[in-house]
């Protein structure tokens, strides 16, 4: 399973859900090069799912446009695919069934279907599990089959919101560590929407902090840590420690004319 | 020793009647039996009283000794034949017309409101209301009665299948497309797998209404078919014909809801469904 990175360029972005509404973000502009694991950051409500949902070609933005190595992203792709809060699994279906619904919709022969999928359950060690019905599973075996359903698209970029925010707190940070190891090993760039600082730090290449109302990038912060990361490392503790204060100065953002008003 | 063997041979006659499908079968028979034991009772008594001795013919022995004899004749077999066909030809137009619309409904909310109050209204009309009609309009009479049982079993099968789409998680939607599907393949792949379920169990109510509107329906001009065979016997006073093709109808009914509910239980992927 070969994968490769992508660079991605986000120009002058700027999105609204109709004329009645507000600006969700205005003019956001970043580049991530190939391989990069980016985490957005902030609080409920500055456009991270929105941003992330416009990267997967779901949502189209109002102003601005995504290129992925130059190709501009107006629709969804086998490319670049986004993985949900929930697994969203289809429960009629096998393991296997689920992790190769995305390769039935392409033209692949039943034989390279059947390796590719091999190869992706295998990647979430989830092959005693292979011809299991995917109710009989955990909620945290559901969400490796969805990663393996993601993964086996071979897409350049996987776009993840939120997706263990849900599970409990020893199979988030087991799955945490297993997507970038995957990554990393494949070379794909990952975009994941967060709200958990450890979860940033643990994943992260660089975490960018969304913040305003319309949102918009107000600071980044390189995450230079080697692999594998502990969260009880001295270094992933600083850098926790940096990411939050970096956070709460954006939380801040706009305090000058909070106080002007509150005054 | 010997309470151990004793008890082994007993275990495995115990476990046999502690199977679920064992007992099933078990009331299931007791079921029948108490209903031919009330028949057999009714016969009696229709037998011994003077005023409907008559109708001796419509007891149970009578009947069972009149299914040999109808068979020998093929009566049974062509009449099965007529209505199989009549049946058969009315559920699938139910079907196609049905299970599109169904998902159409339930797909498109703009589609739901317009068409659900005149599908209602047109709903609420009896099946059989339409035969002047279905007689004026169509040049046969096997046409008017696939007519009239298309129109009785489009129905459940039209609202089960939209009820089942409402069922259906949007989020299932965004996923397939995420991963590259066009709408073919989230009709084929994803919509009908999910609704398979509603729509067969829309198919068992819709066989329910189709078996009971075939038979009446029969009953004029035909010349064939259950409804044609019970006229025909009672016409000519042979009641214990006329059993005889009740029971048939009762036997085949059941046969095919079994089918039915087989069906449905192979293609539902609801947990504890």
């Amino acid at each position: 399973m070969a994968i490769r990175g992508t660079e991605i360029k986000i120009q002058g972005l700027t999105h609204r859900y109709s004329s009645r509404t507000g600006v969700t973000f205005n003019r956001v502009d970043l580049v991530s090069p190939p391989g990069e694991a980016l985490a957005i950051i902030g609080r409920s409500g500055c456009g991270k799912s929105t941003l992330l949902h416009i990267l997967a070609g779901i949502l189209k933005p109002t102003e601005g446009k995504v290129l992925l190595n130059g190709t501009a992203i107006t629709a969804p792709s086998p490319r670049w695919v986004m993985m949900f809060q929930a697994p969203h699994l289809f429960p009629w279906m096998t393991v296997s069934q689920n992790v190769g619904v995305g390769l039935s919709f392409g033209r692949w022969s039943k034989e390279e279907t059947e390796e590719r999928v091999t190869e992706a359950i295998k990647l979430v060690e989830l092959q005693d599990f292979a011809m299991a019905n995917v109710q009989d599973l955990s909620g945290g075996q559901q969400q490796r089959v969805a990663l393996a359903r993601s993964l086996v698209m071979e897409p350049e970029l996987l776009l993840l919101d939120e997706p263990f925010s849900a599970l409990d707190a020893f199979t988030r940070s087991s799955l945490q560590k297993d997507v970038r190891n995957i990554a990393k090993r494949k070379g794909f760039n990952i975009v994941f929407v967060t709200h958990d600082i450890d979860e940033a730090v643990i994943m992260g290449d660089r975490a960018v902090i969304m913040a305003g109302s319309p949102g918009n990038i107000v600071h980044e912060l390189d995450i230079d840590l080697p692999d594998p990361r502990d969260r009880h490392d001295a270094a992933v503790q600083a850098l926790r420690t940096r990411l939050m204060a970096t956070f709460q100065e954006a939380a801040n953002y706009k305090k000058p004319e909070s106080a002007t008003l509150a005054a | 020793m010997n309470y151990a063997v004793t008890s082994a041979g007993e275990g495995g006659f115990c476990r046999l009647m502690k199977h679920r499908a064992v007992q099933s079968l078990g009331w299931a028979a007791g079921g029948i039996a108490i209903l031919a034991i009330l028949w057999l009772i009714g016969g009696y008594f229709i037998a011994n009283n003077p005023t409907t001795k008559t109708f001796v013919k419509f007891g149970l022995l009578p009947t069972l000794e009149a299914f040999p004899e109808l068979w020998g004749a093929g009566k049974i077999q062509n009449a099965l034949a007529a209505s199989g066909f009549r049946l058969g030809s009315g559920l699938l137009m139910a079907i196609v017309i049905g299970v599109p619309i169904g998902i159409l409904m339930g797909r498109i909310k703009w589609f739901r409101d317009f068409t659900n109050s005149p599908f209602q209204f047109v709903r609420m009309i009896s099946p059989l209301s339409w035969m002047p009609l279905a007689v004026l309009v169509f040049a046969t009479w096997n046409g008017s009665i696939i007519f009239l049982i298309a129109i009785a079993a489009v129905w459940p099968v039209m609202f089960a299948t939209a009820a089942g789409l409402a069922k259906v998680d949007p989020n299932w939607f965004k996923v397939a497309r995420n991963l590259g599907a066009t709408p073919m393949h989230i009709l084929t792949k994803v919509i009908m797998p999910a609704i398979t379920f509603d729509v067969l169990s829309g198919i068992r109510l819709a066989l329910g209404v189709a078996w009971i509107v075939l038979v009446p329906a029969e009953y004029l001009g035909v010349t064939s078919g259950l409804g044609y065979a019970i006229e025909d016997a009672r016409e000519t006073l042979s009641y214990n014909h006329l059993t005889a093709m009740v029971v048939t109808i009762g036997i085949v009914g059941y046969f095919l809801d079994s089918i039915l509910v087989a069906l449905i239980k192979r293609y539902s992927w609801h947990r504890g469904g």
